[in-house]
């Protein structure tokens, strides 16, 4: 793990080819890390939808074991493998910690599913995660337990507690727009995270899923809420611990709301039924939006653009100066399974 | 006329900003502080809905920490604070009560009328009201309240019109 100085000269880094805000200096720095995904098929980056229209029962109940392997079905579109601990073995590093950046903000009905956030603990474990090097975490303990999650910081089990309990670095870091302390649990706990955002409509955004799941590794998100969060949340993204460290996003569109996002409204629940991953997330949120215009053009809602609230931080993580991933349906390959 | 305090000569004149300033150096550290609104029903003060958590409180400042992203648009309409608390009904139905408060009742108005669809049902709660299968949402004065239910059960939206109207006499 990386002491606090080797992390505030990475972090400088962002910093000082920032400083004067000169774009140049900007794609050079992405140039160097540049958006490389583990997985591509003839340059284009992967995207798997996985869906499965009786995830929920007639009686309007999760059935766990179909969330079990959709979840198996999406890793194996993902990866060619058809066995899940070999699956698995091609995303994570063994004897890492592992982090698991749910998502609570919504409160009870419109949070990661825990069924899934135990899932994919489970498929950790059997590919030789240590239980101890799995932390579930979020911005504190009343979104993860909005999630159905029980605080532990038992170091022999599945961890789970947040920045409540962890704190945030005292030195801020910078890009671009983003000026910010972030969660001790991304910059010193963690080895990799993966992202599980829930797909919402998202009053100041239009969208809020794989991206702009990363408000909740800063201390004040709510200093990134001008121009609807962008470019906000593409810089935010191209911060060098986000970028490195978040690197693959298994994105729950099990239940969603196509309005009135990101709390819960009932009135505009809907349940997609799927799961959306990969390592590109900007590709991921480019499916993702595309998911709610369908939806909302399905119930009679004028589209995002329409409403004054495009996801427009979506096309800036994906220019030159940001190198996030694709939004070209061009330059990603979309696996609908 | 004149006062004698240990010698000190005071008119009636100068002696009247000392006595209005001691009134209000008593209202402020008596407690005449205005108490904190509680709107929120009791256990079984309304049939069958328990009261399962504290209530919380978030002044505007910080209503991110509740509803980051959200928040925006009640600060914008004028948001004073913010209390919610969590009910259950029958043991099985959970529901979260929201509280609003607004500077003004054009603020409830402006949230209120905001996000309405076609399937809203007008019905009788404050100074309006409207009811979803899951959720009420009704404005009285300068308060917006809003109450969910997190599941869809028979019978849960007169539950939670009956609730409502529990938080609705609290106001």
């Amino acid at each position: 793990m990386k002491s606090r100085r080797d992390f505030l000269k990475t972090a400088a880094t962002g910093a000082v080819l920032l400083g004067s805000q000169v774009k140049p200096g900007l794609a050079a720095m992405v140039d160097a890390s540049g958006f490389h995904p583990q997985h591509s098929d003839a340059g284009k980056s992967r995207v798997v939808v996985a869906h499965d229209v009786a995830l929920h029962g007639p009686d309007g109940q999760l059935s766990e074991k179909r969330v079990i392997d959709l979840l198996d079905r999406a890793i194996a579109a993902y990866t060619e493998r058809d066995n899940p601990v070999d699956a698995w073995k091609r995303i994570v590093p063994v004897g890492k910690t592992i982090g698991l950046k749910v998502n609570g903000l919504g409160g009870k009905g419109i949070s990661t599913h825990l069924v899934l956030v135990l899932a994919i603990a489970e498929r950790l474990q059997q590919a030789g995660v240590k239980p101890g090097d799995i932390l579930v975490w979020d911005r504190n303990a009343r979104d993860l337990e909005a999630c159905g999650l029980t605080i532990s910081t038992d170091p022999s089990r599945v961890r789970c507690y947040g920045s409540d309990v962890a704190g945030f670095e005292d030195e801020p870091v910078v890009f671009g727009s983003a000026n910010v302390k972030l969660a001790k649990i991304l910059t010193r706990e963690c080895d990799m995270v993966i992202g599980l955002p829930i797909l919402k409509d998202h009053n100041l955004a239009g969208v809020t899923f794989a991206m702009k799941n990363m408000y909740g590794v800063v201390q004040r998100p709510y200093e990134l809420h001008s121009g609807g969060c962008n470019p906000a949340v593409a810089d935010l993204n191209c911060i060098p611990v986000v970028r490195q460290k978040v690197r693959f996003t298994i994105g729950d569109a099990i239940t969603s709301v196509y309005e009135g996002g990101p709390g819960f409204h009932a009135e505009h629940l809907w349940q997609p039924n799927s799961l959306i991953v990969g390592e590109d997330r900007v590709a991921i949120d480019y499916n993702a939006w595309q998911m709610i215009e369908r939806k909302r053009a399905e119930v009679g809602i004028m589209p995002l653009e329409a409403a004054g609230r495009p996801p427009r931080y979506i096309a800036t993580a994906a220019d030159a100066a940001h190198g996030l991933g694709f939004n070209d349906s061009m330059r990603f390959h979309l696996i609908e399974t | 006329m004149k006062f004698d305090f240990d010698g000190w000569m005071l008119s009636k004149r100068a002696l009247f900003p000392i006595v209005v300033g001691m009134g209000i150096a008593v209202v402020a550290f008596t407690g005449c502080k205005k108490a904190r609104l509680d709107p929120f029903p009791a256990s079984n003060t309304v049939a069958g809905w328990q009261k399962t958590s504290e209530t919380r409180f978030f002044a505007a400042k910080d209503l991110w920490q509740y509803i980051d992203g959200d928040a925006e648009q009640y600060i914008s309409a004028g948001v004073v604070s913010t209390s919610t608390s969590d009910y259950k009904y029958q043991g099985q139905l959970e529901a979260t009560v929201d509280v609003y408060t607004m500077g003004d009742a054009a603020g409830a108005r402006k949230i209120f009328e905001s996000g309405q669809t076609g399937e809203a049902k007008s019905v009788s709660l404050g100074d309006a009201g409207i009811a979803y299968t899951q959720s009420v949402i009704f404005r009285k004065g300068p308060f917006l309240v809003r109450i969910v239910a997190y599941q869809s059960t028979p019978g849960a939206e007169q539950a939670l019109l009956a609730l409502a109207h529990g938080v609705e006499v609290m106001l």
